[in-house]
């Protein structure tokens, strides 16, 4: 399954090491989010809205105060004063602050099932608790809208009174649910489809669905009475917390320290802020520390999904199975607020292949549902159920293999994408030429109801910024101090790029990663960069500490730096070849007569850089008596540009595909007609189990990124886009019969097996 | 509310607290005991990242009332390493790279455990069959699986 990817090139570089955090893991005594304790802390609760839509009449917590153990009660009313107007930069370009406030504590009106009104700070939780129920909250509650395509209704109820369109980058003065309208458009689309030979067009609609992680959000503040403010909390950026929960409280950043928990699980949820702002209001007005923890109930009624979407996709190919033509129109919801990670649609449905005329409309929309967080690849799994199972269609049609036609269509370096973006090296065809080859598609699949599915999808890596510290210990060993919050083993990632450099073994250098007051400023861990771009930040410092160490070596041969070199993992004297130094060596000289050793690496690598795609191999099983689709065998193929540490490479592919996996087959939010969340319990919204999947097997394709000096591509998110359309192909090989919708639950299966049975009573539905 | 005595051994200790009636075994662990290595991930019994052993049964520990351990024996993950070094479990769930987040990590840990006491030769059926109430978000189970397959090896041959 796994191939090693250790090479002579490298010492560290595709070895296998235990991470450095691993045992404080495996015994318990790691500290999360919500292990986090402090003399005299309080705990606290969030009132949330039992309504989808309604405006805030009146809120009386009198009762909820009066109640012996209460400390304090905080509403919008405590958070600065918005107008309209204001707007403020997060990295993510502008945004409304009135926007980032509400979603923290509601203002005039809740605008989903989960919204946060009112925070309790209380002697202890069944106290908050208690205290929530003593608030009444007088709602006018308004007709609420849950799905992308009625919120674009032109009668549909609107969220928000002064929302209007962003046209193509006009701001328009048409009040709408309608956010923003984006268009990508490359050559000739109409001319493309009048030329193409085959052309199919079909709608698809995916559901609502969460990352999932297993640790609810969480939240302890502390507000000093010199206006300190610190922040405990598990997130994937400990400095965006900072710059956010400054603008939410109008507190000087300079003010606001945050120190980053270890953070179970995010994929892209952990990046906005909730808790924190609360926990702080509460801390200010008590003088305590208070600490909050959101329910699971919460964590799914009041924190970021991925949107569902709308997708209509056309596609032209010629006879040979060459795509000559796109044209996708997308619309993502973006939840109570805008900001759907739409243009990541835009710009992923074309990506994996060349098609040289292609229109994108995106359209993002906001509904009653909370506000859509990223998820892993944001917007890409969406739009590669559309294109990869219209690629199988169009493929079926001409005779051709799977791999055959997406090997013809495959972008590579060179191709010019519909965002006009011009790929540099990028691995799309060896991941599939790794699928074609793989044992996987090689062996035949046998079996009534059975049937194999093939699928690629594709991410960018964000670069942004990082940069790290490394001071050298007199033993020769050294402390990595990091920015990046470590979500899956990034902190040895990091350490075996720093270690690389200077040939030491991984465990002399310990990474830590720092709060807000210990490191520079680090962009979140995601978009795929924390291992590309911090691991970039890290080798320029072992480069730093190498210039610096030799320097000390020459101090201490009486020579000119030009005189040492660092080679064969040692100092060496070009003049006195018996003379040479060891790292530790010269650590422990250094350490007594030089001055001490720190270096660093900073980096600020863009956007867009490399770019990494992932293929699956998907063999089901259905049973047509209950709907149930089994996965038989499932292989994942990416390319990871160079694997710095492969089980953890192999870690990102298996957690990505599993995720798909209950994407495609089992997990969505259910609605009643009163826009209220239904199933906010994992019982009832299922994620995948040990149970329900086998091994995942794991290919690793390493085509160097140009851009990394060991050829990174970040692999954290690629491989969550392929699997729901390969699924799909899977059971149309197995069934006959095409979804176009997500989830492909049991109902659905047999609900479509009855319908090709009507249709077609007297064929055999499968197996023959 | 009257707190209620219970006596109990927790990994090896004679504990002895008081409780209300209502507090959840999870809840007493980690805000009165100090063992915070149980973790909440839904406290109603549907992630098992709270899971221990109590008389040798693997219970969500959300689920049981702190009440119920009078006079009862519980495993939390803290208890799994000895001054000798870790748990089979431990290290090949450390060699195997068996978790990312490492949130649902004790709660697989200890569930393994129950599995191991009671089955020391498990297929990977039964390995997934009983970690079933155990949910990762992060890993697909693969090296979880794998590393429980490596223990119950490594544990057979040392028998």
């Amino acid at each position: 399954m796994s191939n090693n990817s250790g090479n002579g090139k490298y010492k560290i570089i595709g070895t296998r090491p235990i991470r450095h955090d691993g045992t404080e893991k495996v015994i318990g005594k790691a500290i999360y989010g919500a292990d986090v304790r402090l003399s005299g802390m309080l705990h606290g609760q969030v009132l949330r809205s039992p309504h989808a839509h309604a405006r805030i009449k009146s809120i009386d917590t009198s009762k909820a105060e009066a109640l012996e153990g209460v400390r304090a009660v905080v509403t919008s009313d405590d958070l600065p004063k918005t107008n309209e107007d204001d707007m403020i930069d997060l990295g993510e370009g502008m945004t409304r602050l009135k926007y980032i406030r509400d979603n923290i504590l509601a203002s005039d009106k809740v605008l989903y099932r989960g919204h946060a009104v009112v925070g309790v700070a209380a002697n202890n939780q069944q106290i908050a608790d208690e205290a929530l129920s003593l608030i009444e909250v007088e709602y006018e509650v308004l007709p609420p809208v849950v799905t992308v395509l009625d919120a674009m209704k032109d009668d549909a109820p609107l969220l928000h009174d002064t929302l209007t369109t962003d046209e193509l980058g006009e701001q328009t003065d048409k009040k709408s649910n309608i956010a923003a309208h984006l268009q990508h458009k490359l050559g000739d689309p109409e001319k493309g489809f009048k030329d193409a030979d085959i052309v199919i067009e079909h709608e698809f609609h995916t559901a609502t669905v969460h990352q999932g992680y297993i640790e609810p959000h969480n939240g302890t503040a502390v507000w000093n009475p010199d206006g300190q403010l610190t922040i405990w909390t598990s997130t994937q950026g400990a400095f965006v917390v900072q710059k956010q929960a400054a603008a939410v409280l109008d507190h000087p950043i300079s003010k606001v320290k945050v120190v980053p928990t270890e953070i179970g699980g995010g994929f892209g949820g952990k990046i906005p802020i909730y808790l924190e702002p609360v926990a702080a209001l509460l801390s200010r007005k008590t003088g305590h520390p208070v600490k909050l923890l959101m329910t699971r109930a919460g964590v799914f009624e009041g924190t970021g999904p991925t949107p569902g979407s709308y997708v209509r996709l056309k596609l032209g190919a010629d006879k040979s199975g060459k795509l000559v033509a796109g044209d996708c129109y997308l619309a993502f919801e973006a939840g109570a607020y805008p900001g759907s990670p739409m243009f990541c649609g835009c710009m992923c449905v074309f990506a994996c292949y060349e098609i040289p005329n292609a229109i994108v409309n995106g359209y993002d929309v906001v509904v009653n549902k909370p506000k859509s967080a990223p998820y892993r690849a944001p917007g890409s799994t969406q739009v590669a159920f559309a294109i990869e199972t219209m690629l199988d269609e169009i493929a079926e049609k001409l005779g051709m293999d799977a791999f055959e036609i997406r090997l013809l269509n495959a972008a590579k370096e060179g191709t010019r994408r519909v965002d006009d973006l011009v790929y540099p090296r990028i691995g799309c065809v060896e991941t599939m030429e790794a699928g074609k080859a793989s044992d996987h598609y090689n062996t035949p699949l046998e079996g009534p109801y059975r049937g194999r599915g093939v699928a690629t999808g594709y991410w960018f890596n964000i670069g942004f910024k990082s940069c790290v510290t490394a001071s050298v210990n007199e033993d020769g060993t050294v402390n990595l101090m990091e920015g990046s919050t470590d979500i899956g083993g990034s902190r040895t990632s990091i350490a075996m790029q720093f270690a690389e450099v200077l040939a030491l073994p991984v465990e002399d250098v310990n990474p830590r990663v720092g709060d807000t007051g210990e490191i520079g400023y680090n962009d979140v861990t995601g978009g795929s960069r924390t291992t590309y771009a911090t691991g970039y930040a890290a080798y320029n410092a072992a480069q730093d500490v190498k210039e610096q160490m030799i320097e000390r070596a020459a101090n201490h041969w009486e020579l000119k730096a030009d005189d040492v070199e660092f080679a064969d993992e040692v100092f060496k004297n070009k003049k006195d070849s018996s003379k040479q130094l060891t790292f530790k060596e010269l650590a422990k000289i250094a350490s007594a007569d030089d001055s001490p050793v720190i270096g660093k690496g900073s980096v600020n690598l863009g956007f867009n850089i490399g770019g990494s795609f992932a293929t699956n191999i998907v063999d089901v099983e259905v049973d047509p008596e209950t709907g149930k689709v089994t996965i038989l065998r499932f292989t994942a193929i990416q390319d990871a540009g160079k694997a710095i540490h492969p089980s953890y490479v192999e870690g990102q592919m298996q957690g990505g595909s599993v995720q798909g996996i209950g994407w495609a087959l089992n997990e969505e939010y259910f609605y009643n007609a009163d826009g209220k969340m239904e199933n906010s319990t994992f019982l009832d919204y299922r994620i995948p189990t040990a149970l329900d999947i086998p091994m995942i097997e794991t290919i690793i394709v390493e085509v160097p990124n140009p851009s990394h000096p060991y050829g990174v591509r970040g692999v954290g998110e690629a491989n969550i886009a392929p699997p729901p359309a390969a699924i799909t192909n899977a059971i149309y090989n197995a069934l006959g019969v095409r979804f176009r919708e997500l989830p492909m639950r049991p109902d659905r299966i047999i609900a479509a097996l009855a319908a090709k049975r009507e249709a077609e009573p007297l064929e055999a539905v499968a197996g023959s | 509310m009257n707190k209620i005595h219970i006596q109990s051994k927790i990994n090896g200790e004679n504990i002895e607290f008081l409780c209300e009636p209502r507090q959840s075994l999870l809840e007493v662990l980690r805000e009165d005991l100090g063992f915070t290595g149980s973790k909440e991930g839904c406290n109603d019994g549907n992630c098992g990242a709270c899971s221990v052993i109590m008389n040798g049964i693997l219970v969500d520990s959300c689920l049981v009332l702190a009440v119920e351990i009078q006079g009862k024996e519980i495993t939390t993950v803290e208890g799994l390493a000895t001054v000798d070094g870790l748990h089979p479990l431990q290290q090949k769930f450390l060699e195997n790279a068996s978790l990312q987040c490492g949130i649902c990590t004790p709660g697989f840990l200890v569930a393994a455990k129950a599995l191991l006491d009671q089955n020391p030769n498990p297929t990977e059926h039964e390995i997934r069959h009983w970690l079933a109430g155990n949910l990762c978000r992060c890993t697909g189970y693969d090296k979880i699986i794998r590393a429980v397959q490596d223990a119950s090896a490594v544990m057979s041959k040392s028998a």
